[in-house]
């Protein structure tokens, strides 16, 4: 045990805390407005701008505004949080400059949050209190026994009224062991943030008269040790799309400001990083790692543990570490956000496993299109080479490390590990055929160990919490959380943070909301290009590695779109046999010419040129495909043809056969007629036909040139009679 | 020092000149900068970006002034320049559209965008209108996919963009380009 890591540390936490309590001075109300590429695309820089002018105006000095990431409810943005000392934390969606002036004035100012426009809201009224009960498997079941049914009910039963105390089932807050598992339950009490540890009925009385009865903390059963996601519940808590989230790698997304070293100090940081390079024993973190059951985040899944152990094993001794940012799935920007609103979290990650495997440079590749991302990477890293954490001798170890940035320039395929490398080292991104694999042959040569941004992100809090904590949550396969971005047709989108092994129904339907308009989910597409649609009779699957495999997608980076009944299955293949068309490298001939020749074949299935035989060439081409391609592209493009094949082959037959698009989507196969019966003739759609070939006179029916429609739909949607019928 | 390098050309100081004059000092002292470290030619990708955010585009001269500089085949670099789409070889307008034609875009409607935008402006993905003022390209990916569609016009993302607001946010940029004529001949 080196004791000199420890004090290193301590001196930079304290003067990491010196410039954190300066910097909140006298705050008594702090306002926190989300910065990150989507918070700035929503309006964050003027909306923090506006509240900036509002403070200056005032002329008090204890409202402080801060700067944070993004949450991750991106379709809410722009954010903005106001915290008053004591109260609850509000969250208001939406905000824009007008909202600015209203929440300055009523709430900061006057102390009255404005109920209409909270996140995810609108809310009837504030309670003083608000119980978050454990709903987690392990200590939620707890809960219900110990209180003889539903939290809610018994304190109903005790007589607390719900203006007082409203009460809310969380996910798991992190705070149980083994030891305790089946014999407790938590609940956080908030504004206070007291987290206490329930074993009794007696116990809940007890918090309930003290606590909601007196505003006195019952010490006694109070958690002393903070578990990993309290600051996001303290914060959160309330918000069902979050509560319901298990947040280990999102951990400080939207709480900590992602340009401040010192912030991340004051919320553990480099703590994991000190631990280990105190212990001096990289073969402790490469077990511990493997313990935990962290399997690789950017969607191959390999054990963590596993790849650092092959790295180390080598004889040569110049090894480098890579965190692969080159996030290019389409629908995917977990990697995005984590950089974008805690870089120092990955950076630390990435130190860590570099003194696994004794690495002593290192690279963040990351894409050129997340400019932001670049910005907040690079600073953090400067700042960690001021702070002592990078570079020479981190925290008086004798490690030396630094990182540096190399950019992506758009090919998806450098996503692949072997083309990553050949692009770091300035070549045509262009992959190789493995064995040997990067572990034993990779950059310059040399041993190297590729993880993705999710994983890295994973790794502190794992040295910190423990590797049996992680790997209990998730399966027995694999242990910890996944981040997934979901998109497409759901009601409320953004990041989801759920343990593996959690059905696709829980985050479709109750983190998602299900899709908006009433509309039913048809499938949910997962893992991007690579991966396959699952159709919504299989919903109730569980979401790991090795399930999503055998339903012919993958768990892949995170990308979760959900589609619904007006999408096409058909067209859905097309447009992602399109996307690895474009992106195939053209090295293997396999890829490179079959998914172009799957590409026609969809082509013509929906313009309804294609009969029966079609679907069988099709069928035999992409498993070929899969066989025969050097690379993960080429042997994972072929997923959204076979698992729509497999789930959805009533479409592709409609489609050949009777030449009809069920979901009304593949232009070519729609038709478009005028119901004489409904018309009126307001000439609605005649004026809004961009080709002119609807004719008749006003009030009476009209009709529609079909040799001349271009099928825009343009009529179908400006009728206001219905008259319009689309078949 | 790549043993390729300056040691084998021996009219160094004249090609250091053209380059100067192509791609300016900063970009030559850049590459300089990366020619001494270890694995000079990792930095291909990097000097290109330089050039590209100076320039707008990567030019054949361009291309040839770096690949002499570095002293790195220009079959080589043209074929780096040429595999990623993030590179352009052409000159591009004052005002890049590029439409996110991601899987989230797409289920929300991208495609209705793409029709648009090739109908206000007149021309298709690649190509830039005659004005000089736009060019429209189609992206993989913006990561915004919760404002599905996007569309990133030069740094501003534009969210939740319908057809109907197409022509309006046009408008908005032409403004804007005539404003700044306007001010710069006033002054």
């Amino acid at each position: 045990m080196k004791q000199d890591v420890w004090d290193a540390l301590k001196n930079l936490r304290e003067k990491a805390e010196r410039v954190y309590q300066e910097r909140m001075g006298q705050g008594q109300i702090f306002i926190q407005v989300g910065s990150a590429t989507c918070e700035h695309a929503a309006g964050a820089i003027e909306v923090a701008d506006e509240f900036r002018k509002h403070i200056a105006a005032s002329g008090r000095n204890d409202i402080i505004l801060r700067r944070t990431g993004c949450t991750g409810r991106c379709s809410r943005e722009p954010i903005v949080g106001v915290f008053r000392a004591g109260e609850m934390p509000i969250k208001y969606q939406l905000v824009n400059r007008e909202l600015v002036h209203k929440i300055f004035t009523q709430h900061v100012l006057g102390g009255e949050p404005l109920l209409d426009h909270v996140l995810d809201g609108p809310i009837e009224r504030l309670s003083k209190y608000e119980i978050l009960n454990c709903g987690s498997l392990r200590c939620g079941w707890k809960g219900e026994q110990i209180c003889g049914g539903p939290m809610a009910n018994q304190l109903k039963a005790m007589g607390v009224p719900p203006d007082v105390c409203r009460v809310t089932s969380a996910s798991c807050f992190g705070a149980c062991s083994i030891e305790l598992a089946g014999k407790c339950t938590h609940i956080l009490v908030r504004p206070q943030n007291v987290l206490y540890r329930i074993t009794s009925l007696a116990d809940l009385e007890e918090v309930v008269r003290e606590h909601i009865g007196k505003g006195q903390i019952v010490e006694r059963l109070r958690v002393k040790e903070e578990p990993v996601s309290q600051d996001f519940f303290e914060l959160y808590g309330e918000i069902a799309f979050f509560n319901r989230q298990t947040r280990i790698a999102l951990r400080h997304n939207g709480i900590i400001d992602p340009t401040s070293i010192e912030e991340y100090f004051h919320y553990r940081g480099f703590e994991a990083l000190a631990k280990v390079l105190a212990q001096d024993d990289p073969d402790w973190i490469v077990d511990e790692v493997t313990r935990s059951k962290l399997r690789g985040r950017g969607g191959g899944g390999f054990p963590t543990g596993q790849k650092w152990a092959l790295a180390r094993k080598s004889p040569e001794k110049t090894r480098y570490i890579i965190c692969n940012a080159d996030e290019g799935d389409p629908g995917a920007f977990m990697d995005r956000s984590m950089l974008e609103s805690d870089p120092f979290n990955v950076i630390e990650g990435m130190i860590i496993g570099a003194f696994a495997i004794g690495a002593h440079r290192g690279f963040v590749y990351v894409r050129a299109e997340y400019p932001l991302a670049v910005e907040r990477v690079d600073h953090a890293i400067r700042m960690c080479r001021e702070w002592g954490v990078l570079g020479k001798n981190i925290l008086n170890s004798g490690f030396d490390f630094d990182i540096e940035i190399r950019l992506g320039a758009g090919a998806f395929v450098c996503g692949e590990e072997t083309a990553l490398i050949h692009s770091i080292e300035g070549e045509r991104g262009q992959p190789r055929i493995r064995p040997p694999y990067p572990t034993e042959v990779g950059l310059w040569g040399k041993p190297t160990v590729i993880n993705n941004v999710e994983t890295f992100a994973n790794i502190p809090a794992i040295i910190i919490y423990g590797a049996d904590w992680f790997s209990r949550i998730g399966t027995n396969a694999s242990g910890g959380t996944k981040v997934f971005a979901l998109a497409g047709k759901v009601k409320q989108t953004g990041l989801v943070e759920v343990p593996i092994g959690i059905t696709l129904r829980e985050v479709v339907m109750d983190i998602g909301g299900g899709c908006p308009n009433d509309k039913k989910v048809k499938a949910v597409q997962t893992g991007g290009p690579a991966g396959g649609c699952i159709p919504a009779s299989m919903l109730d699957l569980r979401v790991d590695f090795d399930t999503l495999n055998k339903a012919g997608s993958i768990m892949g980076s995170g990308g979760m779109i959900v589609l619904d009944e007006d999408d096409c299955m058909v067209d859905i293949a097309k447009f992602f046999m399109r996307f690895s068309e474009d992106e195939s490298c053209g090295k293997c001939t396999p890829c490179r010419e079959g998914t172009t020749r799957m590409v026609e074949i969809l082509e013509r299935i929906t313009t309804g040129k294609a009969d029966e035989s079609d679907l069988e060439k099709l069928e035999r081409l992409a498993k070929l495909v899969r066989k025969a391609s050097l690379c993960g592209l080429g042997r994972a493009a072929p997923n959204p043809v076979l698992s729509t094949l497999t789930h959805f082959r009533e479409e592709y037959l409609a489609h050949v056969r009777d030449k009809r698009c069920p979901a009304k989507k593949c232009t070519a196969l729609i038709h478009y007629e005028i119901d004489p019966e409904k018309c009126v003739g307001c000439t609605a759609c005649a004026r809004n036909c961009p080709v002119e070939c609807i004719s008749g006179e006003r009030r009476q029916p009209h009709v529609i040139d079909q040799s001349r429609c271009i099928k825009c739909g343009r009529c179908f949607q400006v009728c206001r009679f219905d008259a319009v019928m689309r078949s | 020092m790549n043993p390729h390098c300056a040691s084998s050309t021996n009219n160094w100081p004249e090609v250091k000149a053209v380059a100067e004059r192509l791609l300016g000092d900063d970009v030559v002292q850049f590459i300089e900068e990366c020619r001494k470290t270890s694995e000079p030619n990792s930095y291909l990708i990097a000097v290109l970006h330089k050039v590209q955010s100076k320039f707008g585009y990567l030019g054949a001269s361009h291309l040839d002034a770096v690949a002499q500089l570095m002293q790195i085949p220009a079959a080589k670099v043209s074929g780096v320049a040429s595999f990623y789409h993030y590179f352009r070889l052409q000159p591009r307008g004052k005002f890049i559209i590029n439409l996110c034609l991601g899987t989230a875009c797409y289920v929300k409607g991208a495609d209705r965008l793409a029709e648009k935008l090739k109908e206000e402006l007149g021309i298709d993905f690649g190509e830039t209108t005659s004005d000089g003022m736009f060019t429209l390209e189609g992206a993989r990916c913006l990561g915004a996919c919760s404002l599905a569609p996007v569309m990133l016009i030069n740094d501003d993302m534009h969210g939740t963009v319908t057809p109907d607001q197409i022509p309006i946010i046009l408008d908005r940029y032409l403004k804007k380009a005539k404003q700044e004529t306007a001010s710069k001949s006033a002054s």
